[in-house]
């Protein structure tokens, strides 16, 4: 086999991912700068990343009457008090001008007669969102300056002495690797789906809320990098339509339907509201021998039902064409809904890098943007945006406007750095008969993440004694991975996505057991702590000294200006 | 879940390997080829982007598929979702892109 060709690209930033939060900062930068900005983007930036199939609401908008501080405070409530309230209240702050920014590119918003927003609740507005992707990729493709190299993996970040200065990774269909030097780089990767044992495991496995296709290779490169990660213990599982993983809420809050048991009794006043408790009321009725759970659609009119089949095709509509296929409506019957397998997104919980107010890292020139920055739960789309633009914001007055450069104190390192990356791809092609498939490592691992760290099968709970056993057994597994091959290029992307999910499932499960109390319910539910302890309502942080995973406790941040101290 | 592409219909553009989240699809043989069925997310991405509606989408028996497909044919910003139901009966939805969902 043939070694792989190199490419060399220099660019004043790197932005690694193109989905929501890296197109809108590569956006941002070309709008205000003079930088030259390269997007690495493992798939295509036209659909790639979360909103693939579409979004049908803006789930994070500060409604007529309301401020973000209001936006703040649900938040912070609804993620019992573990937020970053600097990060809440900037996002809060861009939530309204990114949307407005998207509705001139070509996004389609509902108004009333008025001409305002039509609002879904507190802090929702309605949209078509079927090609939100699309529009977004395309403003980037005509801005200046801006070059997507479509299909390229980035696997390991190139730091020294704590200072990034680009990445290297490989093309997912041409026997091609890059090594890519930058002056600043911008990780915008998503979070991480896969990690445990999916709830259709067969044909259907990537059936899944969140993207199959986004393993965790930021906050994998970013730990194996030394950077500090912050609350990956607040794992986020979904509430979704049962078989199809299909978005719940527009069913909720769209026609306001309530979660039923089988007896017909609504559950969800019992157990509470927060995003949390829906999940853990329905698991708990599960197992009381009250399922399935339900919500309540049957009797929903005509009108309901026609726009709900739309709604769904403007984002999964796999669940449209169930109830086209079964001939059975939502108004005539309830929707089935299950708790989805434990994924790690900011987004949506506070999982993430642990970043400054400006969305740097703690190594020196690396932000953060989107799903894979922490600190910050419930952004949403607006919020992945809105973080893309802070960041990028911080990276042109570094760059352009104090003229910051980086020399490397030892290139020499940094070369041997890209080097050992480069010979491991090489080693990885040339391994031809592996004694295990990447497949097969893959159900292994998530197995062990099923039964013993929290998985669908024990219903989210898990003890000290399955930690240490599924920290052991994911021990096992990395070490097999020593000796996995790939026969194209393609395969060298499985054995990259592999080995990103392993680095954070040790992470994960490290996060785990490190917090000793229950706060979350399904979330994080130890059940040797099933209490919550105003001890721990502090931040769990971690970081990979030496190949070891480090805690550390950290304050409380409120609303304000945070700076590393590193 | 998953795709099937009709290579009777397929032309061979390209468009949906370039489109894929997954990169799941490549053209083998002057024709599209879905290489991995079961890592398909069901996105549809490649559904909507096909010209001549060669691909189709449909649930796996894993999640209660009974054999039905959807296609999707456009004209401007109008989206017919074709559902291919066993019987043989067509129902067709209708989305216009210039609409927004109303939930």
């Amino acid at each position: 086999m043939e070694r792989l060709q190199v490419r060399r690209i220099q660019t004043d930033v790197l932005i690694v991912g193109g989905g929501t939060a890296g197109c809108y900062a590569a956006l941002t930068i070309s709008r205000n700068s003079n930088l030259s900005v390269l997007i690495a983007e493992k798939a295509n930036i036209k659909r790639s990343g979360c909103l693939a199939a579409g979004v049908n609401a803006i789930n994070a908008y500060i409604t007529k009457g309301h401020v973000p501080q209001d936006y703040v405070d649900y938040a912070t409530k609804d993620a019992a008090g573990i937020v970053r309230g600097d990060l809440l209240l900037t996002a809060a702050e861009h939530f309204n001008e990114v949307t407005e920014d998207m509705e001139r590119l070509g996004l389609v918003i509902l108004k009333d007669e008025n001409g305002d927003y039509v609002a879904r609740g507190n802090r929702n507005i309605k949209i078509n969102g079927e090609n939100f992707k699309p529009i977004l990729a395309k403003a980037v493709e005509e801005a200046e300056r801006v070059e997507v190299l479509n299909h390229i993996n980035i696997t390991d970040l190139l730091v020294e002495d704590n200072r990034v200065y680009g990445a290297v990774g490989f093309s997912v269909t041409d026997e091609v690797a890059y090594e890519i030097h930058a002056n600043a780089v911008l990780i915008a990767t998503g979070g991480a789906a896969g990690l445990y044992r999916p709830n259709n495991p067969g044909f259907s496995r990537h059936k899944m809320w969140y993207p199959p296709f986004n393993t965790g290779a930021g906050y994998a490169m970013g730990i194996r990098a030394g950077a500090e990660m912050t609350s990956f213990e607040m794992r986020f599982i979904a509430l979704r339509c049962k078989d199809t993983i299909a978005p719940t809420g527009t069913i909720a809050q769209g026609v306001g339907a309530k979660q039923v048991n089988s007896r017909g009794t609504v559950y969800e006043k019992h157990y509470g509201l927060t995003t949390s408790e829906r999940v853990y009321g329905t698991v708990r009725e599960n197992q009381l021998g009250h399922g399935p759970c339900y919500l309540q659609t049957s009797g929903i009119t005509d009108k309901q039902n026609e726009e709900l089949l739309k709604a769904y095709l403007n984002m999964a509509p796999s669940q449209t064409l169930r109830w086209i296929e079964t001939g059975k409506m939502p108004k005539e019957q309830d929707v089935e809904i299950q708790g989805t397998e434990p994924y790690i997104v900011g987004g949506h919980t506070a999982s993430g890098f642990w970043v400054d107010t400006n969305r740097q890292t703690t190594i020196h020139g690396l932000y953060a943007a989107g799903d894979v920055a922490g600190g910050c739960p419930q952004k949403y789309v607006t919020g992945a945006l809105a973080e893309g633009e802070i960041a990028a914001v911080d990276i042109i007055r570094r760059l352009e406007e104090n003229r910051e450069e980086w020399i490397p104190s030892d290139p020499a390192f940094l070369q041997e750095n890209a080097n050992r990356t480069l010979l491991e791809y090489e080693k990885i092609r040339a391994t031809e008969q592996p004694a295990f498939t990447i497949e097969e490592l893959e159900e292994a691992m998530q197995k062990v993440m099923d039964e013993y760290a929290g998985g669908i099968a024990t219903g989210y709970q898990y003890n000290e004694n399955q930690l240490q056993l599924a920290d052991e057994k994911i021990d096992q597994i990395i070490a097999l991975t020593d000796h996995i091959g790939a026969r194209d290029m393609h395969e060298l992307l499985f054995a990259y996505e592999l080995k990103e999910r392993l680095v954070v499932c040790k992470s994960l499960i490290a996060h785990l057991r490190g917090r000793k109390e229950t706060r979350w319910h399904a979330f994080n539910e130890n059940q040797d702590y099933p209490e919550t302890d105003e001890a721990y309502y502090r931040y769990l942080n971690s970081r990979m000294r030496d190949g070891r995973i480090e805690l550390i406790w950290r304050d409380i941040v409120k609303e304000g200006e945070y700076e590393h101290t590193n | 879940m998953s795709i099937r592409i009709n290579k009777d219909k397929c032309i061979a553009c390209g468009r949906c390997t370039q489109v894929c989240p997954g990169t799941l699809i490549s053209l083998k043989d002057e024709k599209a080829n879905m290489d991995y069925p079961r890592d398909c997310w069901g996105c549809v991405s490649c559904v909507k982007e096909c010209p001549v509606g060669a691909i189709e989408f449909f649930l796996g028996a894993d999640i209660g598929g009974n054999g039905s497909v959807m296609n999707v044919t456009s004209e401007g910003d109008i989206l017919h979702w074709n559902i291919h139901k066993t019987d043989g009966s067509i129902e067709t939805i209708d989305v216009d892109r210039r609409n927004s969902n109303q939930y």
